[in-house]
């Protein structure tokens, strides 16, 4: 009996340990959906991974607060269309004392670069000198266009200008690594809390998987002013909605995301509702390859007149925070000065059944068919993308008189069709890599993997050519505004809509920053203050 | 009788074989790429990912890899979590389903047992037709249901009393295992409930009831001694497969209630196309299942004397 109760009292204990907010411990509690996929920064290309290594991790630069660019293991950096230079802060260290060196990146990259690491994102390393070189194993990753004239410089040689090369290191990809460390894991690098080393605000010190995670405050941090919370803790991982709005009922998760059905619920609660826009752009793809209908212009503008996306996002999804979709490129990107969208408003296309009808005839006439046309629209298999899809579907009957037919798909099907080229009309979506145009200028690229359409125009190729290469902003931010033009016009691809999530965080928890580049959430900089429940 | 039980461990392994077999090429037929990722990889990314994970051999080749590292007990490198092994996902997710799935098996054994020889002695009166209300509802309600419900009402106890009661979700300690043990047993416990009364009621009008009445004894007596007994036997026949299916069955319940067992890795793989986790988790759940059913026959043999193996 004694012992009984002895093990009923040491376990509730446990119970209770987990709070949205511990004021007295100065820490949190929080929910993530999977557990991270992938702590091996070299090779980390989801966002779960993304928001706990940037709370763990740093690279030369971060996203600050105000959603600017600043230094972070780089106190100062200078980017010409050769090179780019970083000058190290010789206060940044790692989790065990040792200071981090320009040679932690050079280790890194090189890494990433190396064929048999395997990293789907060494891309994003192409831009400089010998990168690509070193992937295809023609180069031995020594080659790599890097340097270090002393321990606290790096000297980045660029293999073409890239005039957003500094906005590109945010990404993990460019994270540093240390070789002595790396060596010792002995192939588990990052499979475990022990098997990481850390240089960002903290450092994991328990990972249980699938279960939990701790975040604390790492010591060794150079601005740990900053840095408020002593701990945040992970005592969920579930993918499950429902359960999550519970575990925020309950008091256990500071944070939870809101579904439509939850709002009424949320607002006779007195939450405040809060809004954020993630930087995900959805659209409808077609497909140019030559035996598709949709390879035709008129077709195509027909399927453009006859959609109303601000029907579909108002009064079909009725998601909160969805923004009816007017161009490729998102709201949120800035241009020379100002959001390019004030810069280059793109064209709007007014929905208008006759001129739909007008140019359905046209299209029927060049395909030389009496009928209109059946088509196949691919979807993935959320209860989304069912829902446009048959309001799709739906539209294109009534006002066009086109048929049909919904091919629904797990993802990975989805995407083995899409680049197979079996359908004419795909539901799909991009979201950025780094704050630049670029990250969605270049999709439809005739060289573009992800134009899985197959779309080709040497005009369009021109553009994003400048786009890329163009090192004068105005011109460049122009050459995107041409780019825009010439997609809605060529009625290339039908934007749907801009992503929106509504959430709730628990009112003690001030300076959450949530972010469209970078990791998001960020509670890094977050703390408590107690009196404002 | 160990003759008997070399041949079937023999004939297991056969059937594990076959398992493995099947899933590997049932798996490569399905269409889908498992490297396919949101964003394109270029032809020199992809062909560093395939000859990472010898997608580059035939598939024959492929194959004989595949048995080679089965028969030493390796499942290789999780495509979705890449820095971990299949075996480590097993043994640390496996125990988890298991405690959870024996607690449920438990709960559904003692219940059942109860319910069914309550309903088998309140036949036809209030008592029966409330629990065999109950019974049927436990066996047509999907089990995200109640997990969902559960777990909502636990939210409003908790909140009403001020305090946690329980945890509503989360794993650790015997109080994170309670509400979902039940909801996992749920179903069975009701199937259990049925067979426990129709088995029951068959004892009831044996002779060897009649004779005990005859002979004066206490009712209780005879419920416990002969009639409860006698009826137990069909419960524990079912008991084998039913743990077996309760501890790889608890993917639902381990979405609602953040468990972080194996039956999620099952499902998911599958969805990710996770070639090296769904063989992983598809032959060793296969085993254990070949494995409890011998256990099973073993066990009967030592229960019931009629059951006999020639020789």
């Amino acid at each position: 009996m004694l012992v009984l109760h002895y093990a009923s009292s040491s376990l509730t204990g446990a119970v209770t340990d987990v709070s949205a907010v511990d004021v007295e411990r100065n820490s949190i509690s929080i929910l993530i959906r999977e557990e991270p996929p992938q702590l091996d920064s070299s090779r980390a290309t989801d966002a779960i991974s993304g928001m706990v290594l940037g709370h763990v991790m740093e690279g030369l630069v971060r996203m600050g607060m105000d959603g600017r660019l600043e230094g972070a293991v780089a106190k100062d950096w200078e980017v010409t269309p050769t090179t780019a230079t970083f000058w190290l802060r010789e206060d940044a260290k790692w989790s065990d004392g040792r200071p981090v060196t320009a040679a932690d990146f050079i280790f890194s990259w090189q890494t990433a670069l190396k064929p048999e690491t395997g990293s789907e994102y060494a891309f994003l390393l192409f831009a400089i000198k010998n990168a690509e070189a070193i992937n295809t194993g023609t180069l031995p990753p020594s080659a790599l266009g890097l340097s270090a004239p002393d321990t606290n410089t790096l000297v980045i040689d660029l293999e073409r200008p890239v005039p957003f090369f500094d906005k590109m290191l945010v990404f993990p990809t460019f994270y540093p690594i240390r070789e002595d460390f790396y060596a010792a894991t002995e192939g588990r690098f990052g499979a475990d809390a022990d098997q990481l080393l850390y240089n960002g605000p903290f450092q994991i010190t328990r990972w249980v998987h699938g279960s939990s995670m701790t975040f604390e405050r790492n010591p060794h941090y150079w601005n740990l002013e900053e840095i408020h919370l002593d701990a945040i803790h992970v005592p969920f991982i579930t993918s499950d909605a429902t359960a999550s709005l519970n575990f925020f009922k309950d008091r256990k998760i500071s944070m939870t995301g809101l579904q439509a059905e939850n709002l009424t619920e949320a607002m006779r609660m007195g939450w405040q509702i809060r809004q954020h826009r993630d930087g995900t752009v959805f659209y409808i793809d077609f497909n140019f390859r030559d035996d598709r209908a949709t390879d035709n212009l008129n077709l195509r503008r027909a399927i453009q007149a006859a959609l109303d996306m601000e029907e579909m996002v108002y009064k079909v999804t009725k998601l909160p925070g969805y923004e009816p979709g007017v161009s490729l490129f998102p709201g949120w990107l800035m241009g020379e000065k100002d959001l390019l969208r004030r810069e280059y408003p793109p064209t709007k296309i007014s929905p208008n059944a006759s001129s739909a009808q007008a140019y359905l005839q046209a299209a029927m006439q060049e395909l030389g068919l009496d009928e209109p046309p059946d088509l196949v629209l691919l979807s993935g298999d959320n209860p989304i993308s069912s829902v446009q899809s048959e309001w799709v579907q739906q539209s294109l009957k009534t006002t066009l008189g086109i048929s049909i037919k919904i091919d629904k798909q797990i993802f990975k099907q989805r995407l083995a069709k899409m680049t197979a080229g079996d359908f004419d009309m795909v539901l799909a979506g991009w979201g950025p890599d780094y704050n630049d145009p670029l990250t969605f200028g270049d999709l439809y690229a005739s060289w573009n993997k992800n134009n899985r359409g197959e779309y080709n125009s040497p005009e369009l190729d021109a553009l994003i050519d400048t786009a890329q290469n163009q090192l004068e902003p105005a011109a460049r931010m122009r050459a995107f505004g041409d780019i825009q033009q010439h997609l809605i016009e060529n009625a290339v691809l039908l934007p749907m809509y801009e992503r929106g999530v509504t959430y709730v965080v628990d009112p003690r928890i001030k300076q959450l920053k949530r972010r469209v580049i970078g990791p998001d959430p960020d509670w890094s900089r977050a703390y408590i203050d107690a009196g404002s429940e | 009788m160990l003759r008997y039980f070399a041949k079937r461990i023999v004939l297991g392994l056969v059937t594990i074989w076959f398992i493995a077999s099947a899933t590997f090429f049932g798996m490569h037929a399905v269409p889908g790429d498992p490297l396919a990722g949101d964003k394109a990889m270029t032809a020199q990314i992809r062909a560093n990912l395939e000859a990472k994970y010898g997608l580059d051999q035939p598939l024959g080749t492929q194959y004989l890899i595949y048995l080679g590292n089965i028969a030493q007990g390796d499942f290789g490198i999780s495509y979705t979590q890449e820095n971990r092994r299949v075996n480590d996902i097993i043994r640390e997710h496996f125990p988890i389903s298991a405690t959870l799935g024996i607690l449920a098996i438990v709960f559904a054994g003692l219940g059942g047992v109860l319910w069914g020889a309550l309903t088998a002695l309140y036949r036809n009166r209030w008592p029966d037709v409330v629990i065999m209300f109950l019974v049927i509802l436990g066996i047509s309600v999907p089990s995200f249901v109640v997990a969902a419900i559960s777990q909502w009402s636990l939210v409003g106890a908790n909140l009403a009393a001020g305090t946690t009661i329980l945890p509503i979700g989360g794993w650790g300690t015997v109080w994170h295992m309670l509400v979902p043990a039940l909801v996992l047993g749920l179903s069975t416990m009701a199937y259990l409930t049925r067979l426990m009364r129709s088995s029951m009621l068959e004892v009831v009008s044996t002779d060897y009831i009649r004779t005990a009445k005859a002979k004066g004894l206490p009712a209780t007596q005879i419920f416990s001694r002969h009639q409860l007994r006698n009826a137990i036997l069909p419960v524990v026949t079912v008991l084998g497969p039913a743990i077996a299916g309760i501890t790889t069955g608890g993917f639902v319940v381990e979405i609602v209630f953040a468990i972080p067992g194996l039956g999620r890795y099952f499902v998911q793989a599958i969805q990710q196309l996770d070639y090296t986790v769904i063989m992983g988790t598809t032959v060793f759940y296969g085993a254990f299942l070949v494995f409890m059913v011998i256990l099973v026959d073993l066990v009967y043999g030592l229960i019931d004397p009629r059951v006999r193996v020639e020789k």
